[in-house]
């Protein structure tokens, strides 16, 4: 190369980078004369054999890092079998810098070209899975569409193929743009390099960041970066638009194994982007790591996923693993969600009836034929304004005739609908939509507004009716009454199959971050049917629940459905008086209620007059659904009902229904009283197996129903979930060393009885590890309870695992004031109660809760608060 | 069997273990050991021929005699803990003795903070608290360095720790006298969880370690071991247990764990300077032993000892309070 300014040969990596060694650092020359730099595990490949290779990773950073992000692969390679090769684009890390580049810059057909001269120089062959990263996610795809015959496969890092017109640059990307503000930003000073590294999260070590800056401590040397910023194709005329575009269209024709792994924290490359990859690659397998950003590759364990899926996913050349496709075995015949509205739809009778629009005690009441009729004009009119078949529609409307109409619309059209609970409170909701990133959202004002400010995505749907000024505050593009009205006589697309997507629905977020779970009709229809068989509903019956998911199951069963008055965000606000209302309205026969629901209404029984009595007196089957509830709790709502079978079914959101327990089993098990919660034995069509915990607390064991064996539950069902959104290492956890079939890991532990009864004993992460073996907590603090003066108490480890002791945390009657070590008297009484040796006995005056359910303690948080007072640290509030 | 410290109340419970399962026991300590069976030898571990004469022809050194107290003149530890292991040692190997029994303290590794739930760590004499320690820890390296992995004598090092029980004089004497006269608070909270040793439990575990010399010294030899009751209590507990079974009213008083800390030192170096013959009410290292956790991973004690403890604290507290029933009768 010639000497002329800015002008630099590609080199090799110095030694001492951290992570990187040098035997991995090479340069080539492609037909062109451009000199690349590129890391290869080729060294580590020497000795194995053509046929024990795979392929080749082709890796390709964006900007302004280099092929440093590879590193961590680059040395994980050759175990996997495979080859990495990692490249550093022209004009950027080690690569060539073209004398003056300033004067242009390389536009991203040059980009997707260079990268193919660069793999011919390199003689590449497939079978090759690509891997990109910001832009280089972009210029990986150009080098996947142009070059099918070798590709196997395609994966990416935060990146995006597609800018909307209508949808404004990420913020950061437009101030870069701007003007004079390009060159200094990106080239002059170091701004843009330095913003980028700080995305880490967390902060990266001095000497990586040092390793990223390697190649751009001098302004010429930045030219690149700079370059790399003004070929963002901005807008329609921009000269890269078209080859953006091009492979876009490209990259929804791929038809490879994909894998997309996302930072959500990111100031450019959001979810929008993600939301728009998926909807190219469908298939693909996603997952967001809930806490990385920007430079994901630093900030999450991406590694051994990408061997994972490689493994799994690229190299096998028959069908996929046990999560694509659907269980095995004979299907029993589909009917859809909405049979039974059809079958009704010139019933005059009430099908959905509205306390909450009551006027003195008249409900407002939905026949079955209007029902039907709302069902259609709004499936039709939400057609009419672009919502199609796989599309998600978030729903932030209350229990009720409307929200009701809506469901079975958006199902009939094959839009999926999701469902958060208020409960998880702002942050969570804010979570929860990003990560679904519903194109349409239909809410009531509050949920309208809560979407304006937070920024919750979606096409706003209002469900009242607005002034035009409210509605352009709130942004809102469409009035649920104009969409049915649009709706009215139109024809309706062709309905889903019982394999698409129906919903997704968010679990409580009370054992982590709130996750989407996401059901087919398939699934959704086989909750219905379990329902129907087991509790014997039918058209006869009157449904009375404020419990959103078995509330909106009722036109499904055809059954009369009705929500008594209550804020149902906060099922504490139910009293006796709205049930008996409900019951009389609908002529209730069965009452679906969660835990904290049955506490506020078995609280507020006295208000009840004898017309109220006499109504729950007709109840005949009731049903608490959630938490497991005590004995004397569950009596004492049967006596409320005094004709009514108590059920208590335990299930959780990834499968609603496992196993079920009259309130004759619970005085029976309460007679034989064995470790943990009995929650009964299976329903039809479902299995549980358990899974035995190692010394290390670890579900290792093959899953077996042996009784008497402590380990996790798996359960299998019909209407088990199809999988986790977006959250593809989380159902390979929960599909980790499960026998032939779809099973999930529920992360609760427990034990099968003689009987075949199961007995929930805790969380999967709440076991101890004692140097006598894993310790579940719930039996144990079943003991504790049995001391008159405990309220509640919660067994927690303190020590490192293998060697934890276990300490008793109470809560007393009447509450203590002041947290501590417990009075000795009450100390022994616990001890003597207890079956399990307790170092100690403490009093905590309030125990730390889950929000939503009031009832799951924070065992995590209560350990570290007992560890701390126990090594002779500060005593303060846990 | 050579038992040295035979008159602690440690020793005298392994060499009456030792005599009741028939063997032929000789102690070194300089009082009477009282221990029925036995056939004690006068004098001190310092004194080469008096320690030559007592290995003479025995296969197996149990080696307890150490200055244990909260202070003193450090030249004393010197002599008495580093000198007289290195003096028992020698004779030890001199006589061709095959098995020596080390016993330790868990202190030698113990720099002030807290401890939970870890195995044995090196001896660290360096970064020891107290006279005591830094010795122990001295002795303990001595100890282990003595076994090269030759045929020869072979070593292992055991370290109880707070080892209480009827007779008592360390922890269980201290502790109700001074609560029997309103002298004895708890630190901070009395919250912090410490492992303790019933002595039968100490004194079985320390003759297994002698076994194991014999029966399988490639797992055990050239180790040391900590070991405990594997029921840690708070030091609340603990007290109000021993008191309780003393019949002697509990502590009711708290004292800051920092300001003990302070005071340990201030009364450590006034006690340096004008030493007393009462032991000093604090000193830095009971401090920190009496306001931070310190208790062990029992696991590899016990697989490699195949030993477990019998008395539990409970029935250690019971027999506590029978041996204070009858002496008060």
């Amino acid at each position: 190369m010639t000497a002329r300014a800015g002008a630099r040969a590609a080199d090799t990596v110095p030694p001492g980078l951290p992570g990187l060694e040098v035997r991995y650092s090479r340069v080539l020359t492609d037909a062109c004369g451009a000199q690349w730099h590129y890391l290869d595990n080729l060294p580590d490949l020497a000795d194995a054999a053509d046929e024990a290779l795979e392929g080749t990773v082709l890796a390709v950073h964006g900007n302004p890092t280099w092929s440093y992000l590879w590193r961590r692969l680059v040395a994980a390679g050759a175990e996997a079998g495979w080859r990495v090769v990692a490249v550093d684009q022209l004009e950027m890390g080690l690569s060539q810098r073209a004398a003056d580049p300033a004067d242009r810059y390389r536009t991203l057909p040059e980009r997707v070209a260079d990268l193919a001269a660069f793999t011919d120089a390199l003689g590449l062959t497939g079978p090759v899975v690509t891997l990109g990263h910001d832009w280089g996610g972009v210029v990986s795809l150009g080098w996947a569409v142009d070059h099918p015959d070798r590709l196997a496969g395609v994966a990416l890092l935060n990146t995006a193929v597609h800018q909307p017109d209508d949808v404004p640059l990420p913020a950061p990307l437009r101030l870069a743009l701007a003007g004079p503000v390009l060159p200094l930003g990106t080239r002059s000073t170091r701004a843009f390099l330095e913003t980028t590294l700080a995305l880490a999260r967390p902060a990266l070590p001095a000497h990586v960041a040092d390793a990223y800056r390697l190649p751009y401590r001098r302004a010429d040397e930045r030219a690149g970066i700079e370059g790399f910023v003004a070929d963002i194709p901005a807008g329609r005329e921009h000269p890269s638009r078209p080859e953006l575009d091009r492979i876009a269209a490209g990259v929804a024709a791929l038809k490879v194994p994909a894998l997309m792994l996302w930072g959500p924290h990111d100031p450019i490359f959001s979810d929008r982007y993600l939301d728009d990859l998926v909807h190219r690659l469908p298939h693909a397998h996603v997952h967001r790591f809930a806490d990385a950003g920007h430079l994901v590759a630093e900030d999450a364990d991406w590694v051994g996923p990408v061997t994972g899926w490689l493994r799994t996913t690229v190299e096998p050349s028959g069908p996929a693993g046990p999560s694509a496709g659907p269980s095995a075995g004979p299907q029993p015949p589909f009917v859809p969600l909405w049979a039974a509205l059809d079958a009704r739809a010139a019933d005059a009778a009430p099908a959905v009836l509205d306390l909450s629009a009551a006027e003195g005690s008249v409900a407002r009441s939905v026949t079955w034929r209007a029902l039907h009729r709302q069902v259609l004009r709004v499936a039709a009119g939400l057609h009419a304004i672009g919502v199609r078949r796989g599309d998600r529609v978030s729903l932030l409307v209350e229990p009720g005739p409307t929200l009701t109409a809506l469901v079975y619309a958006c199902l009939r059209i094959g839009a999926v609908v999701v469902v958060a609970d208020a409960g998880l409170g702002v942050r969570g909701m804010t979570r929860a939509q990003r990560g679904a990133w519903p194109q349409f959202v239909v809410a009531q004002r509050k949920g309208l507004a809560a979407a304006r400010t937070l920024g919750w995505p979606g096409v706003r749907i209002s469900a009242d009716a607005l002034s035009p000024a409210v509605r352009r505050a709130l942004g809102v593009e469409h009035e649920l009454v104009d969409v049915a009205r649009a709706g009215q006589g139109t024809d309706l697309p062709p309905e889903p199959g019982p394999l698409d997507e129906a919903a997704v629905l968010f679990t409580s977020g009370s054992t982590g971050p709130a996750k989407g779970v996401v059901y087919t009709h398939a699934q959704l229809s086989a909750l219905r049917d379990v329902l129907a068989a087991h509790l014997d509903v039918g058209a006869g019956t009157g449904l009375v629940t404020g419990f959103a998911p078995f509330a909106l199951l009722g036109p499904a069963l055809g059954t009369r459905s009705v929500t008594p008055v209550m804020d149902v965000s906060r099922p504490r606000t139910l009293t006796a008086r709205a049930v008996a209302d409900a019951v009389r309205a609908a002529d209730g026969d069965m009452v679906f209620l969660s835990p904290a629901a049955i506490l506020n209404v078995v609280d507020t029984a006295g208000e009840l007059d004898a017309a109220d009595r006499d109504a729950l007196a007709r109840v005949r089957t009731f049903l608490s659904t959630g938490a497991p509830i005590g004995a004397d709790l569950l009596a004492a709502a049967a006596r409320l009902m005094p004709r009514a079978t108590a059920h208590t079914p335990y299930g959780m959101t990834e499968c609603l229904l496992v196993t079920d327990i009259t309130g004759d089993g619970v005085r029976d098990a309460a007679a034989e009283p064995d470790d943990g919660v009995c929650v009964g034995v299976p329903l039809p069509g479902v299995e549980v197996l358990v899974s035995a915990l190692d010394a290390g607390g670890a579900a290792t064991g093959e899953p077996g129903r042996a009784p008497g064996v402590l380990g996790e539950v798996l359960v299998r069902a019909p209407h088990l979930k199809q999988r986790y959104d977006r959250l593809w290492l989380t159902d390979r956890a929960a599909e980790r060393d499960t026998p032939p079939g779809r099973w999930h890991r529920t992360g609760d532990v427990g034990h099968l009885d003689d009987a075949g009864r199961l007995w929930i004993e805790g969380r999967l992460a709440h076991v101890l590890t004692t140097a006598d073996g894993p310790l579940a907590p719930v039996g144990p603090e079943q003991h504790a309870e049995r001391v008159a003066q405990v309220r509640r108490a919660a067994v927690v480890g303190v020590g490192p695992a293998g060697v934890q002791h276990a300490v008793a945390v109470v809560e007393t009657l009447p509450a203590t004031r002041r947290p501590g070590l417990a009075p000795a008297r009450l100390a022994a009484a616990v001890r003597g109660a207890c079956p399990v040796p307790l170092v100690a006995v403490l009093v905590a005056p309030r125990m730390p809760t889950d929000v939503r359910h009031n009832s799951k303690i924070d065992r995590a948080r209560l350990a570290a608060w007992a560890d701390g007072i126990l090594t002779g640290g500060r005593v303060g509030a846990p | 069997m050579l038992v040295t410290g035979a008159s602690g109340l440690l020793g005298s419970v392994v060499a009456r273990v030792l005599v009741d399962r028939g063997e032929q026991v000789r102690t070194l300590q300089r009082r009477p050991s009282g221990v029925a069976g036995a056939v004690d030898v006068a004098g001190s571990v310092t004194d080469p021929d008096v320690v030559a004469r007592a290995v003479e022809g025995v296969d197996g050194v149990v080696h307890l005699a150490a200055k244990v107290s909260l202070a003193g003149d450090p030249a004393d530890f010197d002599a008495v803990n580093v000198g007289g292991t290195s003096t028992v040692l020698d004779a030890a190997r001199h006589a061709g003795v095959p098995r020596f029994v080390q016993v330790s303290s868990p202190s030698v590794a113990h720099a002030g903070s807290s401890l939970v739930g870890v195995g044995a760590e090196p001896a660290d004499p360096t970064r020891a608290h107290g006279d005591y320690a830094r010795t122990k820890g001295l002795a303990e390296l001595l100890a282990l360095a003595a076994d090269d992995g030759s045929a020869g004598t072979d070593v292992v090092a055991v370290r109880p720790h707070l080892v209480w029980g009827p007779g008592d004089t360390q922890l269980v004497e201290r502790v109700v006298d001074r609560a029997a006269r309103g002298r004895l608070p708890l630190l901070g909270h009395g919250a912090a969880l410490v492992d303790s040793t019933y002595v039968d439990n100490a004194a079985d575990g320390i003759v297994a370690a002698l076994d194991r010399l014999r029966d399988a010294p490639d797992v055990v030899r050239g180790r040391a071991y900590v070991l405990t009751n594997g029921e840690p209590r708070t030091v609340a507990d603990l007290m109000a247990g021993i008191c309780g079974a003393a019949g002697v009213p509990a502590p009711a008083w708290r004292v800051p764990a920092g300001l003990a800390r302070a005071a340990g030192s201030v009364v450590e170096a006034v006690w340096r300077v004008r030493p007393g013959t009462d032991e000093p009410p604090m000193t830095r290292f009971l401090a920190e032993q009496l306001s931070t956790a310190h208790w062990f991973d029992q696991r590899a004690t016990r697989a490699d000892l195949g030993w477990t403890p019998a008395v539990s604290i409970d029935e250690g507290m019971e027999r506590l309070a029978a041996y204070y029933a009858d002496r008060t009768r």
